[in-house]
This record gives C-alpha cells, sequence and structure tokens, in this order.
C-alpha cells in the first residue's frame, strides 16, 4: 500500500522510539547492577547506602507481616483525599474569583502572602486544631495544594479569549452560560497541567503530615526507619513513594486522553 | 421602511489618565434589506459604534430607535470557533444560549451548512478547515438565530488577500439570499464599495461622519464583479481623499 520509502520511513520512527525505550531500561538496570556490586565488594557502606536485595528482602518481611499494603493504602488514602478535595475547592474558589472580580481584587494581596508562606510553618497550629491523626495530614496538604491551585486556575479563567467572550454576550448569555460553554471548556489543558501539579504538591504535603505526625504510612516508614537508623527502611520507602507518584501521573495522563478523545 | 435610526450618537471612553472621545455626532438611517459600510482610520472608532447599536457597550448620548422586535446578529473580528466542538455544535452556540433548540432549528443549521458547501463537515472540528471555511461558519452560527439585522465587524481582516476575496462574495452572497439587513465595518475601502449600497466614511477619532455615499454601480451584482464597474475608482478616490491617509 504504501512506497518503500514510507516505508523505511515508518519503520525509522519506530526504530527510534525503540531505541529510547530500550535505552532507559539499560540505565535503571545498570544502576542496579553496579549498586548492588559496589555492595558486594565493599565499595560503599551499606549500613548508609543499603543495597538492591537488602531493599527486595525489607520488602518481602513488610509484606510477610502484612504491613506493606496496609502503609501504602494510608499514605495512597491520604493523597487521593487531599488531592481531590484541594483541586475541588481550588476550581470551586477560582471560579468565584472569576466569577466576582471585586473578591478577587480584595483577595489579592492575601492569596500572595499565603502562597510565599511555606507552609511547614503551619504545622504545629495544624496539629493542634485537628489532632495528631489522618486529620493534620490531609489539611497539611490541602494548605500546600490548594493556594497554588486558586491562583493558577484563576489566571487561566481569567486569559480566556476576550473576543470569544464578547461573541456569547452577542448571543445575550449571562454569566453562568459563559462559564460553562466557554470558560470550562477552553480552560481543560490548563486544569489538567494543575491537576498534575497539584498532584505532586499533594505527596509533598502528605509526606510533610506523616512526617510531623503519624501511625502508619510511607512518610512514617521513612521517619520511622531514620529514627532506629535502618537505612533499608528508609530508601525501600523512598522507593515505594517513587512508584507511587508515577502510577498516579500516569493515571492523570490516562485520564486526559480518554477526556480529550471523545 | 426604516428599521434602524440612530441620532447624535456619542461615546466617551473613560481610564485613569483622562477621557477620550470616541464618536462624537454620529447619525445615520437604516432602510430593511440595505447594506451599509461603515469605513474610516484604523483605531477611530468603529467597533464601537456596533458594540452600542448591538447592546454590549453603553452610549454615552444621543439616541438609536430600533424597530421593536428586530433581532440582532453580530459577526466579530476572527471567527472565534469553539475548537473543542464540531462545526455543528458552534454553529447551535446562539440558539442553546436562548434556551431549547428545536428540532427545527436543527434542521434549518443543517441546510445552511449543506447550502453553503460545509454538509460534509458537519462532524469535523474546526482545525479541519480553511480559514474561508471557518469564516462562513461563523456567518451561518451568527444565521442560526434567524436575526434581520447583522453587524459585520472587519470579518474578514484575518484573511489572506485572495481568500479575503472568495469569502467576502460568498458572505454577500449568503446575506442577499437570506434577506438581511448589514452594517459592515471595515479600513478596507474597495471592500465597502463592492459590498455595500451605502458607505459611510468617518473622521479620525473622534469619529464624525465625513461623508456618506450613496453607491450606484452600473450592472450591479456580486462583489468581485462589482469591482470591475467603471464607477468603481471614482468612489475610491473620492473616499480615499475623505479618509486621509497619514504614513
Amino acid at each position: 500500500m504504501f512506497s518503500a520509502e514510507h516505508k523505511a520511513y515508518l519503520r525509522k520512527i519506530r526504530l527510534n522510539k525503540f531505541l529510547i525505550r530500550f535505552t532507559q531500561i539499560i540505565i535503571i538496570v545498570l544502576i542496579v547492577i553496579l549498586w548492588q556490586l559496589a555492595a558486594n565488594f565493599g565499595w560503599i557502606n551499606t549500613f548508609i547506602s543499603s543495597s538492591p536485595k537488602a531493599i527486595v528482602n525489607t520488602i518481602i518481611s513488610l509484606y510477610n507481616d502484612g504491613s506493606l499494603f496496609h502503609h501504602i493504602w494510608v499514605t495512597f488514602y491520604e493523597v487521593i483525599v487531599s488531592f481531590v478535595v484541594g483541586t475541588l475547592i481550588g476550581i470551586v474558589i477560582a471560579t468565584l474569583l472569576w466569577r466576582f472580580k471585586f473578591l478577587a481584587k480584595v483577595l489579592d494581596p492575601y492569596l500572595t502572602v499565603l502562597n510565599s508562606l511555606p507552609k511547614v510553618s503551619l504545622g504545629p497550629i495544624i496539629i493542634i486544631i485537628a489532632g495528631a491523626g489522618t486529620g493534620s495530614i490531609i489539611l497539611m496538604a490541602l494548605f500546600i495544594s490548594v493556594i497554588i491551585t486558586i491562583m493558577d486556575v484563576h489566571q487561566a479563567f481569567i486569559n480566556t479569549d476576550l473576543n470569544k467572550i464578547k461573541l456569547l454576550q452577542s448571543f445575550k448569555a449571562n454569566q453562568r452560560q459563559i462559564f460553562i460553554k466557554l470558560i470550562l471548556p477552553s480552560n481543560f489543558q490548563n486544569i489538567i497541567s494543575v491537576l498534575k501539579v497539584n498532584l505532586s504538591l499533594t505527596f509533598i504535603g502528605v509526606i510533610m503530615g506523616e512526617f510531623l505526625v503519624s501511625k502508619a504510612g510511607v512518610g512514617y516508614l521513612i521517619m520511622y526507619g531514620s529514627q532506629v537508623f535502618n537505612l533499608n527502611l528508609v530508601v525501600t520507602g523512598i522507593i515505594l513513594l517513587a512508584i507511587m507518584a508515577s502510577v498516579m501521573y500516569y493515571l492523570i495522563l490516562f485520564l486526559e486522553k480518554r477526556l480529550s478523545k471523545k | 421602511m426604516e428599521i434602524l435610526k440612530v441620532r447624535n450618537l456619542r461615546k466617551i471612553y473613560h481610564t485613569k489618565q483622562g477621557e477620550t472621545l470616541a464618536v462624537d455626532n454620529f447619525s445615520f438611517n437604516l432602510k430593511e434589506g440595505e447594506f451599509i459600510a461603515i469605513v474610516g482610520p484604523s483605531g477611530c472608532g468603529k467597533s464601537t459604534i456596533l458594540s452600542i447599536l448591538c447592546g454590549l457597550e453603553k452610549a454615552s448620548g444621543g439616541e438609536i430607535t430600533i424597530e421593536p422586535n428586530l433581532k440582532f446578529g453580530y459577526m466579530l473580528q476572527g471567527d472565534n470557533l469553539f475548537e473543542w466542538e464540531t462545526i455543528f455544535k458552534n454553529c447551535l452556540l446562539g440558539l442553546e444560549l436562548n434556551g431549547e433548540v428545536t428540532k427545527e432549528d436543527k434542521e434549518y443549521v443543517k441546510h445552511l451548512l449543506k447550502t453553503y458547501g460545509l454538509g460534509e463537515f458537519m462532524n469535523a472540528h474546526p482545525s479541519n478547515l480553511s480559514g474561508g471555511m471557518r469564516q462562513r461558519v461563523s456567518l451561518i452560527r451568527t444565521l442560526a438565530t434567524k436575526p434581520d439585522l447583522l453587524f459585520l465587524d472587519e470579518p474578514f481582516s484575518a484573511l489572506d488577500y485572495q481568500s479575503r476575496l472568495a469569502v467576502s462574495d460568498d458572505v454577500y452572497k449568503i446575506i442577499k439570499k437570506e434577506k438581511k439587513s448589514a452594517i459592515m465595518v471595515t479600513h478596507d475601502i474597495s471592500e465597502a464599495i463592492s459590498m455595500a449600497d451605502k458607505v459611510i466614511v468617518l473622521s479620525q477619532r473622534p469619529s464624525t461622519i465625513k461623508n456618506i455615499y450613496d453607491i450606484k454601480l452600473s450592472n450591479k451584482s456580486t462583489p468581485i464583479n462589482n469591482r470591475k464597474a467603471k464607477e468603481f475608482a471614482k468612489y475610491y478616490d473620492l473616499i480615499w481623499k475623505d479618509i486621509d491617509y497619514h504614513v
């Protein structure tokens, strides 16, 4: 069906794609092998830097005593709740600010100050208000993600093409119609990018919260590991986090593809 | 019959630095089925006049008398199509905003799309269409609400010269076929002469009327043919002198 030249072109694209994937895998495999070799031959102090084998063993023993999925679930639950609640609150407030320009102007300096304030400093207050438990952790994550969500989404909303707004107004559309017909759909891409940023912020918030107060969760594992100087546990926790964060990131990508296809 | 009368329209823009008189002492009448073009130098407040007539902006003074129940359609600069909707849905926009879309409405829009060569693109997205086709969609979107009077604000300025001629020919035919009245704002003198029955020439800001020409061409037909009329150059010359461009 295709000319030979076109076939060669397609083959080149496929080959290139394969080479990229291949190199990516080679890098991680090499790192793991090198790390293990370094540990085996005593080039590094495994007490401080751990080793792939020790990490696998730690995961297996966590699995055997039944706590592996418990810790993962606790962190996952906290991330999901803060992520969903944070995104919804952020978009709702951004919508209100878009709708009521007076409110947006009034709140502007407060948002700016809150945004630049290091949210960890609120930790002690949050613990006193919400108690030493999951509530505090979720609140922490919310503080970190909500402000920036509000600012980013609001910025995107007010940058919507003025000519398109004028078009809707010429059809006598009201503010609600303008929002539903134009502002929301035209900012779909922007909202997806905000979701991506939000996800990593929520992870930061949750782990920070777990460092401050927690009885379970991956952050707790890392904190506990460092307190008893079990570096295997610390590195295991970090690797679990990396896996969880990427799984959630790809979930968002999947969602983006599904929604933008229709 | 006159469907729109404007008397001594005046518009002042306010900024912190001061106030600018954009339009002053602007009067004209529009008869049913008439095509009026308003020309003037860029930034002289031509678009402002349309925005005021359409009710998007308030006039600072003057009187506008509109025949009751007259429906407007506004075609803006650029096509402003929604990339995330199909061509058909884009055309239904105005109807959806004004309430339920009936089956007759949908049939009417389909009929318009088919009549003006966009039938097979009904379910395509705007990014698959050429600039001229997008402009036609934009006009159909305006026509879908069945307006009696169309406001065209530099409708072809985003197009290259060739498509501009072709699309203005198309749009003109559509407007005449659907028997609409129209007011078009443009800075293109030849476009104005070739399309309009009457050309209003505005001065630099504050915009006042310099002259009104009744365009009388021999063998008046479509815009592209009108450009060949022997009176065309005469009008062009007169309007050019009125506008008094400085480079």
